[in-house]
């Protein structure tokens, strides 16, 4: 059953992204703007024009190019970016890291904020506790992380200024990495010096985009706690001498969290999405400020390889979640 | 005095309320000697479970105690700081719930829900409660307790998680057990066996009960006194054989009047008697009235 | 009973308040003219990076200051302030226009159609929506018509979802096979049975929409993609302001507390109309 339902998701995986690439296609076809006239200098002559159209591949039908194009990705390549004269899959296999280090970063702060927000406000049901944890966590919730990125450059970067407000790592610092995965590579090498480097500047970016989810999760999780506690199994944990702070970790947590996964989730593909405007407001080099970067630059084949990898990690993480449901719930698992 | 500290459980004159003011409580004293079973009967609504979470410490946060004290083997529940009393309630009571579909936690199996007061709370090793889990569910006539254990609660029946509870309450050996209508949810032909099974247990370990029920039947299989309640208030008790033999308050009489035989079904379509129900609520008011005001 | 009406005051405190705030700034908005101090546009070397009025330097006339331009920064918040309504409203109505339709007919027909459109946002929910907007207005060419079709095209799928479930669970009901047995059409029930409970999550949605779409037209001029780079935005403010935060942090705190009051008032507003108009919760 559970390969059945690993099987069917993975078919329709797939349908979502080709809906995504033919969508990305349209909308940058409609272009009115031609890139390969913004390329050549100016005084290009006719021919020069033709001759670049076709090296891109732009001299065809748009269905021909269509198909060209995605016979590429199924192969692995995207194609060459314009703008920077690249191989569009190195270009993103490179920036994808940075992405995904402050991406998980937020979402393991979002879990702790919104974890320890959750319990403590179930535990104080009912009290002054709960009502000031509800009263933040909407607050939290309602100012999206574009907003919370100004406010936290505004407190942290001018008013007290203790983080860097810009970029990935100091310039200064010399780099003895082999992978994009800087952050991860610090720690294994055990490079704490650029451990701490590398986490000031990823500091406030993510926390930008870790309140919006860690409200959702405080309250999602909260309401599903209180809703557990209630249960006579709770009752009777509380019956053979436990206290409620181990009740909740030990008997209400699990199956309480259950509910809230699923839409931790599609919430997390809403964190990653906020990465493309949070980098671009703390000049993080990641995949989104670069896709700004591109879609200013008009570069057609690096928007698209950006787009479908964006579109990619969310399915996936779908997908995951999906199947993190049927493992931890034992009526599945066993069904 | 000597005789009261004797007491398994002795309860003096609690009186609990809702936020609104509302008694669910009024004045219950009741007490329960060392292996003896103490059925508490009356209609839902009546309290009776009130009393049995009163005593394990498990009240809902709204039902607040206003007056009473409550004393598990002599040591004053009231007296004692939260911790203490939690883990005193730990080692001393266990409960046998309602009903046993939602008593147990879904995502865990079985055996660690059985054995985690001995190891956490009692700080026996872990070996120990194994082989003291395992004798109970042999005791609870499980055979194969290897696959029990390591089963979920959904893959058991109700009855065998009713027997799964039951092992796990007299595990510990308490001195008490609040047993809260444990066979209410279940089969009517698994309902008699767990009674049978209860007071066996019972017999054997020599454990005094609290039996919450609402069934006249049940309380004359396994009890040996009885407190009646109506809207939170004991209205009469006795000696179980001694309360059937001659009733004496009006309500108990309309209670057994109202209480089916178990060959006529129909039976537990008649009410308790209107008039009595009438005369009660005038007597609890004039009682309510008079502990609002106790000089007016 | 003493917790029901508390939060009832509270969500009556909560709706006024946001409601007063989406008044004040809507009320600017139309008669900015009138209301603005100076002329949003007008440039003066002779005052540039004045600061707020309580602080020695200040000039009258420049309350909230002025940006590196000499700018009245007061003035452009206003002016900036019909861009924001006129984004907020229209991208709003139309996302609930379409998304609200799709979603109560897949919702209430099921079968082929609910599964094309739920098919549909699941690509959408694919897309960055950030990224979605910028490469949309970027295509459509910068101006007000193309931000708010952007943020149509992509916001419409929140609409649906909710929509979608809602529809769902009230076509289960019994009143909706009454009206079936009664020999009521199809459409006829969706428009006079459905839509009806539905309404008050579309009321609550669209208020919540509106904030969204204020938010996204900021981040779109942030971008420097919105309307053209003349007429100010509170985005476009934002993103002058976050260049200078050294030299001259109003610039960028007083938009950004305008843009926090507004977001904040529209999801509470919504929340508010909900409470009180759910037949349920009330």
């Amino acid at each position: 059953m559970l390969l059945q339902r690993f099987l069917i998701r993975l078919l329709t995986m797939a349908i979502t992204l080709f809906g995504v690439a033919v969508v990305v296609f349209v909308v940058i076809r409609v272009a009115p703007g031609d890139p390969i006239a913004m390329m050549l200098p100016p005084g290009a002559t006719d021919a020069d024009i033709a001759r670049l159209r076709a090296l891109y591949g732009l001299d065809k039908t748009i269905v021909q190019q269509f198909f060209i194009w995605l016979a590429g990705v199924v192969r692995g390549d995207f194609g060459t970016s314009i703008s920077l004269r690249q191989d569009v899959l190195g270009l993103v296999v490179n920036r994808l890291p940075a992405t995904l280090e402050l991406a998980i970063v937020a979402l393991l702060m979002a879990l702790a904020i919104g974890g320890t927000t959750a319990i403590l406000g179930a535990r104080e049901r009912g009290t002054a506790v709960e009502a000031g944890i509800d009263i933040a966590s909407g607050a939290a919730l309602s100012i999206p992380d574009f907003l919370w990125g100004l406010v936290l450059i505004l407190l942290f970067g001018v008013l007290v200024p203790v983080f860097d407000i810009s970029g990935r790592v100091s310039p200064q610092l010399n780099l003895p990495f082999v992978t994009q995965f800087y952050l991860f590579e610090s720690i294994v090498r055990l490079r704490f010096d650029l451990t701490k480097d590398l986490l000031a500047h990823m500091l406030m970016p993510a926390v930008a985009l870790a309140l919006p989810l860690a409200a959702i999760i405080s309250q999602l999780l909260k309401q599903s706690l209180k809703e557990v506690l209630d249960l006579d199994y709770v009752v009777l944990a509380r019956v053979k001498g436990f206290s409620e702070t181990q009740v909740i970790l030990r008997e209400a947590l699990k199956n309480a969290a259950l509910p809230t996964l699923t839409l931790v989730g599609v919430q997390f593909t809403f964190l990653i999405g906020g990465t493309v405007i949070v980098e671009r407001l703390f000049s993080y080099e990641g995949l989104g400020n670069m896709a700004i970067d591109a879609v200013i630059n008009r570069d057609l084949p690096l928007i698209q390889g950006i787009v479908l990898v964006f579109a990619l990690l969310f399915v996936l993480i779908n997908l995951s979640v999906d199947m993190m449901y049927a493992l931890l719930n034992p009526r599945l698992r066993h069904g | 005095m000597n005789a009261l500290a004797k007491s398994c459980l002795d309860i003096r004159d609690l009186s609990a309320v809702l936020p609104n003011g509302l008694r669910v409580l009024r004045s219950v004293s009741l007490s329960v000697q060392p292996g003896e079973v103490r059925a508490l009967v009356g209609e839902s609504g009546a309290g009776k479970t009130m009393i049995g979470k009163a005593v394990l410490g498990v009240l809902p946060p709204s039902v607040r105690i206003v007056e009473g004290d409550m004393l598990l083997e002599g040591e004053d529940l009231g007296k004692l700081q939260p911790k203490a009393r939690r883990t005193l309630i730990g080692a001393r009571t266990a409960l046998i719930p309602q009903d046993p579909l939602t008593a147990l936690n879904p995502s865990r199996r079985i055996g660690p829900q059985m054995t985690d007061r001995l190891v956490r709370i009692l700080g026996w090793s872990g070996e120990k409660a194994d082989t003291r889990i395992r004798q109970l569910l042999d005791e609870v006539q499980i055979r194969d307790p290897e696959r029990v254990l390591k089963c979920y609660p959904h893959e058991l029946s109700g009855g065998m998680r009713q027997r799964v509870l039951i092992a796990a309450a007299f595990a510990a050996e308490p001195r008490l057990i609040v047993a809260d209508e444990p066979t209410t949810a279940l089969d009517v032909t698994v309902q008699k066996q767990i009674l049978r099974l209860i007071a066996q247990l019972q017999r054997e370990h020599g454990t005094a009960i609290l039996f919450v029920t609402h069934d006249l039947g049940v309380v004359a299989k396994i009890s040996q006194k009885v407190s009646v309640l109506y809207a939170g208030k004991v209205v009469e008790e006795a000696e179980t054989a001694a309360l059937f033999a001659a009733p004496q308050h009006p309500y108990t009489r309309a209670l057994m009047a109202a209480t089916p035989r178990y060959t006529d079904p129909l039976a537990s379509l008649k009410p308790v008697d209107e008039a009595v129900l009438a005369g009660l609520a005038a007597e609890i008011a004039a009682a309510d009235q008079a502990w609002r005001h106790p000089h007016g | 009973m003493d917790e029901a009406r508390i939060s009832r005051h509270g969500s009556r405190a909560r709706l006024w308040l946001a409601g007063g705030w989406l008044l004040i700034a809507l009320l600017a908005a139309i008669f900015a003219p009138l209301v603005a101090p100076q002329d949003p546009l007008a440039q003066d070397l002779m005052l540039e990076r004045l600061p707020p009025f309580w602080l020695s330097g200040a000039e009258p006339g420049y309350w909230l200051g002025t940006d590196s331009l000499g700018r009245d920064l007061l003035s452009r918040l206003i002016f900036g302030a019909r861009i924001a309504f006129i984004v907020a409203f229209a991208a709003a109505l139309a996302a609930c226009l379409v998304g609200s339709t799709l979603g109560l007919i897949a919702g209430y027909f099921g079968g082929f159609a609910d599964r094309i459109i739920s098919r549909i946002v699941d690509v959408w929910m694919a897309f960055p929506p950030v990224l979605f907007a910028i490469l949309l207005v970027a295509v459509l060419g910068t101006g007000l018509s193309s931000v708010i079709i952007a943020i149509a095209v992509i916001d419409w799928t929140r609409f649906c979802r909710v929509i979608r479930a809602e529809t769902m669970g009230q076509s289960r009901m019994d009143y909706v096979e009454n009206a079936r047995i009664a020999g009521y059409g199809r459409i006829g029930i969706m428009l006079r049975e459905v839509l009806p409970n539905v309404v008050p999550s579309i009321v609550a949605l669209l208020s919540l929409e509106m904030g969204i779409a204020v938010i996204v037209e900021a981040i779109l001029s942030f971008v420097n993609l919105s309307i053209s780079t003349d007429d100010p935005t509170w985005g476009g403010i934002i993103a002058e302001g976050r260049l200078s935060i050294h030299q001259a942090w109003w610039v960028l705190v007083f938009p950004l507390v305008t843009l926090i009051l507004t977001v904040l008032s529209f999801s509470q507003f919504g929340e508010g109309l909900r409470a009180r108009f759910d037949p349920v919760l009330r």
